[in-house]
């Protein structure tokens, strides 16, 4: 088959590109650590606390500078929705819904995930910064998405 | 090729096809106020006290069920029945199926419109169980995809009667695009066919109680992303074997043409989890599987974009254009159809970029579900789908009808309002997302929204104004063409681009089978043992809520 020099050059291009990209993303992965949730469903409940499904949330201190949250999602609200912890904790947060799909992020973090009823979605993040961190629902779960959110304080 | 113009489709399939365009078309005019709407609430303006729509949610389901699954079906099964008939000049091989998939799949409509117009079935476009819509909209919408189903069956028929017709001939290249796409799609349908008749109907009519969300959700997933390239390749068959004749030139490169087409049977597959990259209970080995063959499917598209520009570029060339840059000018930006598919080409780049961003594994932690992902596929179904489909309108319908196109200028314009109105409204959803704001949110009415969001939003709902404006002048243009345009004595022909250079094409390149294969293998490889593993650890434990 005949393909036009420049267009092999292009097409060359391309694929140097997305291999370039998927190194990168390798990077963030591997060496940064930079986490997406896995199948840590409540079936397969490896490493996670056994309290997490509890009908309550809670914030609890593991040792100095370490937080656990359990975060619980349900129509329209997240409970708890203001947690207080001091500056350059290292936080793991728990989050599972009780009715529809829900979503947390936490804005200016890299704290983002589904929360699917019957699974367990685990994120963790150190927090240097001291100030107000948003967090809100991101999937539509019905008439009062909008109003469904909660903040982080970091204290310096 | 020069009789490849000679043929008439029969006046029943002109009939037949218009019917199909003109009801794709009718509720994209309604996905398009619906769209006007959304941005005024984003700016603070609340239009909806003022309809019968219950609220925010409502309208928003509207927009993207219209918009997005029956516009675009509607529109790409009557633009491929015409693609396949015109190109094989023949009639399809079941004519009494013609008309029986259009009733079913517009008695399927007719029933999501009543459930999504009665507030029934505000769960958006996506579906996600847990929750729950009326039976009317789940079944509607099988019905849909079901005569989406027998297109195909009726189009593999018509082929293979004109392989028998017609040995050793390469397939025409219209048809074999319109194949590829159909041939993709329905393998691509089985998981919401799963979904909806096995798990979502019955458990709406109460016949189950409980389903598992996660299951549902990847069985959607299944089908939701080659679902965005069933929307994309009838766009590519027009810019690949079409549009080089409308800018005076020829198709750069055949066989690359073929190789992209059948490249996506493959590659559009095995790539829904990267929409599940953030959902707890997928392992990450399988999202990383995914996360890389989705940049594989860019491939088929960085060929396209060489090819096509490379064919427009013959085009500039042959009507006089010199230089680096001066064949752009010679191009025949008068055309209406010309001019509106090479914008939406543009805009389309930025939207396979930011796509890119998505589909990037960790970066998509920084993107998911914000505003930034509405500002990626605006781009891609919302302009370079969106407005491919109005630009082949304004051939089609004068080709249809027998009436010369109303208002060319008009026309001209309104492609470059979309143009513009998207580019802004596009920006502007794509900074709000990076500054955090959540997607499928009425924001206009959020408890949370902080002060540095509002420039944001306000761009959001400008462009949004702009792309009303637009829209109303092509249904303008359209409705003018079909009651007041010129009856013209010649019909109005159909661009047919033909090869720049008369070569040889490999078998492998002219047939669908060995990639039909390959795309199987890569499915069960891809999601099987993912799919496994879910249904082994299965926890249908949620009941249907109806929280709207």
């Amino acid at each position: 088959m005949h393909i036009h020099p420049y267009e092999r050059f292009w097409i060359g291009l391309a694929a140097v590109l997305l291999v370039v990209f998927g190194a990168a993303i390798a990077v963030s992965s591997l060496a940064l650590g930079i986490e997406i949730p896995g199948a840590t469903s409540k079936v397969v409940a490896t490493g996670l606390p056994a309290d997490a499904t509890n009908q309550q949330g809670w914030v609890r201190e593991l040792g100095p500078g370490r937080y656990e949250v359990n975060l619980v999602a349900r129509m329209w609200g997240f409970e708890p929705n203001v947690i207080r912890i001091p500056k350059g904790s290292t936080v793991t947060f728990y989050i599972h819904s009780q009715d529809v799909l829900h979503g947390i992020k936490i804005k200016d973090t890299t704290v983002s995930m589904m929360a699917i009823p019957g699974q367990i979605g685990r994120a963790t993040y150190t927090f240097e910064e001291p100030g107000e961190y948003l967090f809100m629902c991101h999937e539509y779960c019905g008439m009062g998405h909008h109003v469904m959110s909660g903040k982080i304080i970091v204290e310096g | 090729m020069a009789n490849e113009q000679t043929y008439r489709v029969p006046a029943g399939d002109r009939r037949l096809i218009l019917s199909y365009i003109g009801i794709g078309l009718a509720h994209l005019a309604v996905g398009i106020l619906l769209g006007f709407m959304q941005g005024m609430q984003h700016a603070g303006i609340d239009l909806y006290k003022y309809t019968f729509l219950k609220h925010y949610y409502q309208g928003l389901t509207m927009h993207g069920v219209y918009n997005a699954l029956i516009f675009t079906t509607f529109y790409i099964a009557g633009f491929l029945h015409f693609a396949t008939t015109h190109s094989l000049k023949r009639p399809m091989q079941w004519p009494k199926l013609n008309w029986a998939t259009f009733w079913l799949m517009t008695v399927g409509l007719l029933m999501v419109d009543w459930a999504l117009l009665t507030n029934r079935a505000s769960v958006l476009y996506t579906s996600y169980a847990p929750l729950k819509a009326h039976p009317a909209y789940y079944l509607g919408l099988v019905l849909v995809v079901v005569g989406t189903l027998i297109l195909l069956a009726n189009m593999l028929a018509t082929y293979l009667a004109w392989r028998r017709e017609n040995p050793g001939q390469r397939t025409p290249l219209p048809a074999f695009g319109a194949l590829a796409t159909m041939i993709m799609w329905g393998m691509a349908s089985v998981g919401i066919a799963v979904e909806f008749v096995f798990i979502l109907l019955p458990w709406s009519l109460g016949w189950i109680d409980t389903v598992d969300p996660l299951i549902t959700r990847t069985l959607f997933w299944f089908t939701g992303h080659p679902l965005v390239y069933f929307w994309l390749l009838p766009a590519y068959m027009s810019w690949y074997f079409m549009l080089p004749k409308q800018a005076g030139g020829k198709l750069f490169s055949e066989p690359l043409a073929r190789l992209a087409f059948l490249l996506f049977i493959p590659l559009s597959l095995p790539v829904g989890f990267h929409h599940q990259f953030l959902d707890p209970g997928v392992s990450t080995g399988y999202k990383a599987i995914h996360a890389f063959i989705t940049f594989g499917v860019f491939m088929p598209s960085t060929i396209t974009a060489f090819t096509v520009l490379a064919s427009i570029e013959t085009g500039g060339r042959a009507r006089g254009g010199k230089g680096l840059l001066g064949w752009i000018k010679a191009l025949p930006w008068g055309d209406p159809s010309f001019s509106t598919q090479a914008l939406g080409m543009v805009l389309f780049a930025l939207g396979g970029i930011s796509g890119l961003v998505n589909a990037s594994y960790t970066l998509n932690l920084v993107v998911h579900n914000t505003m930034f992902v509405p500002g990626h596929f605006h781009l891609t179904v919302g302009t370079a789908v969106a407005l491919t489909f109005m630009a082949i309108s304004y051939w089609l319908v004068p080709h249809l009808t027998g009436r010369k196109l109303w208002g060319r200028r008009l026309a001209v314009a309104q492609g470059w309002l979309w143009f513009i109105g998207m580019a802004i409204m596009s920006r502007g959803m794509s900074w709000a997302g990076l500054m955090g704001v959540p997607r499928r949110t009425a924001l206009g009415s959020a408890t949370y929204v902080l002060p540095e969001w509002i420039t944001a939003f306000n761009w959001m709902a400008f462009g949004g104004a702009i792309l009303t404006i637009s829209g109303v002048l092509f249904f303008v243009v359209l409705i003018m063409t079909a009651l007041r345009g010129e009856k013209s004595a010649e019909e109005v022909a159909v661009p047919l681009a033909e090869p720049l250079h008369d070569e040889a094409v490999p078998a492998y390149l002219d047939r669908f089978r060995p990639w039909v294969l390959g795309a199987t293998l890569l499915v069960v490889l891809a999601y099987g043992p993912a799919i496994v593993q879910l249904v082994s650890v299965a926890n249908p434990s949620s009941p249907g809520f109806t929280p709207y």
